[in-house]
């Protein structure tokens, strides 16, 4: 399902030097896994993620996701790629304040060539407990509704891989074992790939797979 | 999710500066339009009151004057023309006049009257019978009404507007007010309405037509006879019935000018007793009729029936006319006309469309644009408060459109959307300013009308106020250009990693 060979990445600093932060041989994800990626802060999480979903592009390497290196694709073709195959879930959940929950959703859904499938936005919500909050705007619900929210539009186009960058951070605790909870499950429901950004050891716990970044990353290791 | 229906959720987002910005659209639009529909309609107004018609004739002086005084009824007239040189135009019995066969119809307007502001105008009934207005329509009555008649003196036909403020009916009566603008002037004797014209769009709906005939016997619009065939008429008639008579070479051996530059002979020096001199029109038609003295006791009791009955019509070397509309046999023999006219010593003709175009081309043409310039000017500056509005905006939402884009929308979708908010804003502006535009020119259509004797009102619309819609896109899509340029060139990564 996920496949990265070799992959740099850095960034230019204001000296004209680069900036390595992702220096990675190799990482595969095969389809429906769910694995846990543990690394302190710094370590290129954030970055890693955009890479495999195409948000940034990586200065060498190969980056695989459901057979397709996503590094020749051009940038509407990425666009288009990750619309189709990818869920993103966000630390700040990233909801627009100006949509509903439902809204939310059907955003999720607009950007794809398929088309906007309101039915299962509708069921999408109800799945993760918001059936009655629907044209709640996010500043009317709360921090674990939000982010429930982010979970049912991230699974709105039935994406192949999704990719969590710390669902949790945000959650207080009560609600943080709901929203993993809800994302493992909605992963295995429909088979797909989990890649789970975090650093809290109570949430990697419960993953069979976990990987360290910090190990990973060559571009860490010799920092 | 349509790009429409995200982009109108972002203007929601931002209500108050939506509206703000929006409603400064408004405010652009509604001042383009106002300026629009009255130059529209005035324009209109006058195109309209020009055809029917080739010529008016009228005495020598500003051809744009005569225009004015005799086709919109605006400003005061020049002077009179006598009589005899209107009858050039027609054939009397056998005798053809000099210009009569050129001309299809010669319609005679006499001047001098007005009742509660509305101009009165003496004139013959193939004014409405003959000729047409506003390319080939013809006059109509409301219903119940006709035209008058050349024998009922005393009929009037008047125009929907006069109808529609004074509230004056089929039926009755009215006493025009001697001199062109209302005020305290000599009250004439009663017309009574037998027509209301149907609205025609043109001035003559601000106007009241007398039967000429009457008018000529109204006080003080006979012209002074010769002195000395004044003499010997007024010596047939000094024991008669002329009790408040004076003596007609009185009058005539005076040199007597109108109150009112024009309109039919006046005598100034009667003013101050006019109670005395009531009759004075029929003394002076008795004057040079001899045989017209037997109805001097009827002349000023309205009774219609009686009036028209019993009145002669007032001598032709008494009469004057202020002008003569003419409609020539072909568009030839109306310049051949023109130009035999011009080139005589009496009178001046006037091709009123050729007049009225030239007055827009130099005057009004101008003005409008200048005021046209100024409000697309403001529509502009609003375009800009919009572009303002919106790039403002950009930082705040620089996250929003990084999500979208991580969500799987392309940087051309976002810049569509943007724009889209542009055009959204600029459209419902200027749908609002269209309204408020109408809103302005109904409230200031009395002001308008007033100035210019046009009628204009909120429903009133003029096919350039289609061009807004195009403008206002392209405008927006300007203007919208930049915000969405700068959310076109988002890094997304950046603002994803930025904190909220």
């Amino acid at each position: 399902m996920l496949l990265l060979k070799n992959v740099k990445k850095s960034f230019a600093q204001p000296d004209g030097t680069r900036l390595p932060i992702l220096d990675i041989a190799e990482f595969r994800v095969a389809a429906g896994e769910q694995m846990a990626l543990m690394g302190r802060s710094g370590c290129g999480k954030t970055t890693l993620l955009h890479v495999i979903a195409g948000i940034a592009r990586p200065d060498s390497g190969l980056v695989e996701v459901a057979g397709r290196d996503i590094g020749r694709l051009s940038e509407h073709g990425r666009d288009r790629f990750r619309a189709d195959n990818i869920g993103y879930v966000f630390q700040t959940f990233n909801l627009l304040p100006g949509f509903s929950a439902l809204e939310n959703v059907l955003l999720g859904m607009s950007f794809t060539g398929g088309r906007v499938d309101e039915a299962r936005a509708q069921r999408l919500l109800e799945h993760v407990g918001l059936g009655k909050r629907l044209t709640h705007k996010p500043a009317m619900l709360s921090v674990g509704e939000q982010q429930r929210v982010a979970v049912a539009r991230a699974m709105a186009n039935r994406p192949k891989l999704l990719l969590a960058d710390e669902p949790t951070a945000n959650v207080d605790t009560g609600h943080q074992q709901q929203i993993i909870d809800l994302v493992r499950n909605s992963c295995t429901e429909e088979n797909v790939a989990l890649v789970l950004v975090t650093h809290t050891p109570e949430v990697s716990e419960q993953f069979s797979r976990v990987d360290h970044l910090d190990q990973l990353n060559q571009a860490v290791v010799s920092a | 999710m349509s790009l429409l229906k995200i982009a109108w959720r972002n203007i929601e987002q931002r209500a108050l500066a939506s509206t703000l910005t929006g409603f400064s659209m408004a405010l652009g639009v509604a001042l383009v339009v106002a300026v629009l529909v009255a130059q529209g309609v005035i324009a209109d107004s006058f195109t309209r009151g020009a055809c029917g018609y080739h010529l008016v004739v009228g005495k020598k002086g500003s051809q744009l004057q005569l225009v004015l005084n005799t086709v919109y009824h605006l400003q005061d007239p020049i002077e009179n023309l006598p009589y005899s040189f209107y009858k050039e135009f027609v054939t009397t019995g056998d005798q053809p006049g000099r210009f009569a066969p050129y001309v299809k119809v010669a319609i005679p307007y006499c001047l001098g009257d007005n009742y509660q502001g509305f101009r009165v105008v003496g004139t013959v009934p193939d004014l409405f019978d003959k000729l047409e207005y506003a390319g080939g329509r013809k006059y109509e009555f409301e219903p119940g009404g006709r035209n008058f008649e050349h024998d009922h003196f005393f009929e009037a036909v008047i125009g929907a507007s006069v109808a529609k403020k004074t509230g004056l009916q089929v039926g009755d009566e009215f006493q025009p007010t001697h001199g062109l603008k209302e005020g305290d002037g000599h009250k004439h004797d009663a017309f009574q309405v037998v027509g209301v014209l149907k609205p025609t769009g043109t001035a003559n709906d601000r106007a009241l037509f007398i039967n000429m005939e009457g008018f000529y016997l109204l006080d003080k619009h006979a012209k002074p006879v010769e002195e000395g065939h004044a003499a010997d008429e007024h010596h047939e008639h000094e024991e008669g019935e002329h009790r408040h008579a004076e003596p007609a070479e009185h009058h005539a051996g005076e040199e007597r000018e109108a109150d009112h530059p024009g309109e039919a002979r006046d005598a100034d020096h009667h003013d101050a007793d006019h109670d005395k001199h009531e009759h004075d029109d029929a003394h002076e038609k008795a004057a040079a009729a001899p045989d017209a003295h037997e109805h001097e006791g009827e002349n000023h009791h309205h009774d219609h029936e009686g009036h028209d009955h019993h009145h002669e019509p007032l001598p032709e070397e008494q009469r004057e006319v202020t002008a003569i509309l003419v409609l020539a046999s072909n568009d030839f023999s109306a310049e051949a006309l023109r130009t035999t006219i011009n080139e005589g010593e009496t009178a001046q003709a006037a091709s009123p469309i050729r007049v009225i175009s030239d007055f827009f081309k130099t005057m009004v043409s101008g003005v409008s644009i200048a005021l046209l310039s100024l409000t697309v000017l403001i529509i502009v500056v609003a375009g800009v408060g919009i572009m303002v509005s919106i790039y403002n905006s950009m930082n705040d939402r620089r996250r929003d459109i990084a999500v979208m884009r991580a969500l799987g929308a392309g940087r051309g979708t976002v810049l569509s959307v943007i724009l889209l908010e542009s055009i959204l804003l600029s459209l419902g502006g200027g749908l609002a300013g269209f309204l408020l535009g109408h809103a302005l020119v109904g409230i200031l259509g009395p002001v308008v009308e007033a100035f210019s004797g046009v009628t204009i009102g909120f429903l009133q619309f003029v096919p350039y106020e289609l061009v807004l819609i195009p403008g206002l896109i392209v405008l927006a899509s300007l203007m919208g250009y930049l915000p969405a340029m700068s959310a076109y060139r988002t890094d997304v990564a950046k603002a994803l990693s930025a904190s909220p």
